[in-house]
């Protein structure tokens, strides 16, 4: 049988693994296509490639195509996500400066306390903490501001700016930034590189935060429904199998290739596994699902997650609002349940639903059966309930 | 080229002149560190249309240094890693009055595309002409593909040395170990590549890197 071949853009990111299993571990010749995966050196040329028709799929962070629907950034082309392909996944951490004023405060980086977190950089801070994060419409930039804001860190000054993930080191090591929220491995690189120290895995902050997206191109989506339906289901039975912890060692060698992202496997087991190592002194902390590729509809794209993302990048932006329409133009969990029906996977039934509200595991009710929600607290206990908001909004 | 503001006494006509030379010269930024590109891209955009060009090589504080320059069109290659420091630019908050935006194909016959083809990429400033635009875009698009290419071809012949070492190494191997001569063991390279489908220098990597292992 002659495979169709999909061209699709990514970033050197562990939490690309999903694509890049998808293409190595033969999920994508069973659905009878073949990926075309392009690394690219940057968020924006992923987009441009995008939007201009070099590739048909992109691994992307998921407020870019909100981004782009709000006519935030320069290219506006319509941009649909179809699947999560991600959640959580990035770290914050800090340069050596900031690291050996927090030791001598006494805090001790447990790695999991966002209030904690904050007091200690509060007390140590001299003057406005920089930033670094990899693009201005990331998770990164607001979950550290979600986070800073509610926390009064953000009263010290807080400034944002973008670093591209590989120049993260060494932009902290030369004082250009004093910190920086970046997603895996860039930040254990960091660490390794004794660049600074890890304080706060982001799943701290939100728990259950939509990191990465399978976005193509609406028309392309609209054109192509045989090719879309492919690359989803073969894009999800990779996030299935990454999901088994048996997997992580061979994703880990697969992932670690030149081709892929260039740096040793036992950087990227960190994240996989969850074991991070957050100091070049051999700190390690346990943090349970630190990146999800599957568990808990982990892939299903929720409008209410585009409904926050949308809402907070527009506040922070000065854009005006998307309707709900406009969202579910860009978040399509309706896609998403169609072309996976035929797996005979368990999917929510319903498409939106109130972030924040999950404390502990949750069974709901699906088409097969049920299946079991993860946590999606927010750290300050925040409820985002998205039919309230429109509701103020009407 | 156009004479000084200064050189005029009359406040009157100073101001007209100034005004002109305002809408003669673009400013275009070009962001690149390698300096024999540098060179050809300067001096193509400068027989193309009448601007000012800045080069800026130093990537520290990207967004901040353009901004400083306020140029009308900013070029930089693709493939460079820091391009997603000038996304700051695109932000209506940022420090330039006039947001610049990534040239969109609205009304530019498919220039867009050429340009991500070409490996290039520009930020213009919102409301300049599309008459304007052109030439400079033209102009950067040629360069841009022909040093695509110029790389495109010697990264194509370093895989080929490559390549060919790692034959001759399988080749070295099959006639020690089997006794036969070079064609002989290119013969035995190539059947076997053609019955399992694959290259004979992967065969020949396979075979090198087998070795390396037992040996």
């Amino acid at each position: 049988m002659k495979r169709v071949r999909i061209s699709v853009a990514y970033m050197p990111l562990v939490d690309a693994a999903p694509l890049i299993v998808a293409q190595e571990m033969g999920f994508a010749q069973g659905e009878g296509i073949a990926l075309d995966l392009i690394a690219a050196p940057s968020w924006s040329s992923v987009r441009d490639m995008l939007a201009f028709g070099r590739v048909d799929a992109a691994h992307m962070l998921s407020p870019v195509p909100l981004a782009m629907g709000l006519g935030l950034g320069g290219v506006t082309t319509q941009v649909s996500s179809v699947s999560n392909l991600s959640v959580n996944g990035n770290v914050i951490g800090v340069g050596r400066a900031l690291e050996v004023k927090l030791r001598a405060a006494g805090y001790g980086f447990d790695f999991a306390d966002p209030i904690a977190a904050a007091d200690a950089l509060i007390q140590v801070a001299d003057g406005p903490i920089t930033f670094g994060v990899p693009f201005p419409f990331s998770m990164h930039v607001e979950l550290l501001r979600y986070w800073t804001d509610a926390t009064g860190l953000s009263d010290r000054g807080i400034t944002v700016r973008t670093v591209p993930p590989p120049l993260m080191a060494q932009t902290l090591a030369a004082g250009e930034v004093d910190a920086f929220c970046v997603g895996e491995p860039w930040g254990s690189v960091a660490v390794e590189a004794d660049a600074g120290a890890l304080i706060l895995p982001c799943k701290a902050i939100w728990a259950f935060a939509p990191e990465k997206t399978l976005a193509v191109r609406t028309d392309w989506a609209e054109t192509e429904p045989d090719l879309l339906g492919r690359l989803i289901r073969a894009v999800w039975k990779a996030g299935r199998w990454l999901s088994d912890p048996a997997t992580h060692a061979t994703a880990s060698f697969l992932l670690s290739r030149k081709a892929y992202l260039d740096v040793p496997p036992e950087l990227i087991d960190r994240a996989l596994s969850g074991h991070m190592t957050i100091s070049r002194r051999g700190d390690l902390r346990r943090v349970d699902r630190f990146v999800e590729f599957h568990e808990g509809a982990a892939t299903f794209p929720w409008l209410s997650q585009g409904k926050w993302i949308a809402e907070r990048l527009q506040r922070a932006n000065g854009a005006a609002s998307l309707s709900d329409t406009r969202i579910a133009q860009i978040v399509r969990p309706d896609l998403h349940r169609q072309h996976l029906a035929k797996t005979g996977c368990d999917l929510p039934g319903a498409s939106a639903k109130v972030e924040g509200a999950i404390l502990s595991p949750t069974p709901v009710a699906t088409a097969h059966g049920e299946i079991t929600l993860q946590p999606d607290c927010f750290f300050d206990g925040q409820i985002f309930d998205p039919a309230e908001e429109s509701a103020l909004k009407n | 080229m156009v004479g000084k503001p200064a050189t005029i006494s009359l406040a009157n006509q100073r101001f007209e002149l100034h005004v002109f030379i305002m809408v003669a010269e673009l400013k275009i930024v070009v962001v690149e560190d390698d300096r024999e590109r540098v060179i050809a891209i300067v001096d193509a955009l400068k027989e193309a249309c009448l601007c000012e060009v800045v080069v800026i090589g130093d990537r520290s504080g990207l967004a901040r240094q353009i901004a400083a320059h306020g140029p009308d069109i900013v070029l930089i290659d693709i493939n460079n890693p820091t391009r997603d420091m000038l996304e700051e630019l695109t932000l209506a908050s940022g420090p330039l009055d006039r947001p610049v935006a990534m040239f969109v194909s609205g009304n530019s016959d498919g220039m867009a595309e050429a340009a991500v083809e070409a490996g290039v990429s520009a930020y213009v400033v919102d409301g300049l002409s599309p008459a304007r635009i052109k030439p400079v875009m033209d102009t950067a698009i040629a360069r841009f593909s022909m040093v695509r290419q110029i790389r495109n071809e010697l990264a194509e012949t370093r895989r080929a040395l490559e390549e060919r070492k790692v034959i001759d190494r399988a080749k070295g191997l099959l006639m020690k170990a089997k006794g036969i001569d070079e064609d002989a063991a290119y013969a035995l390279l190539r059947k076997a590549a053609m019955d399992q489908g694959r290259r004979v220098p992967d065969i020949a990597e396979a075979l090198v890197t087998a070795a390396g292992l037992l040996g």
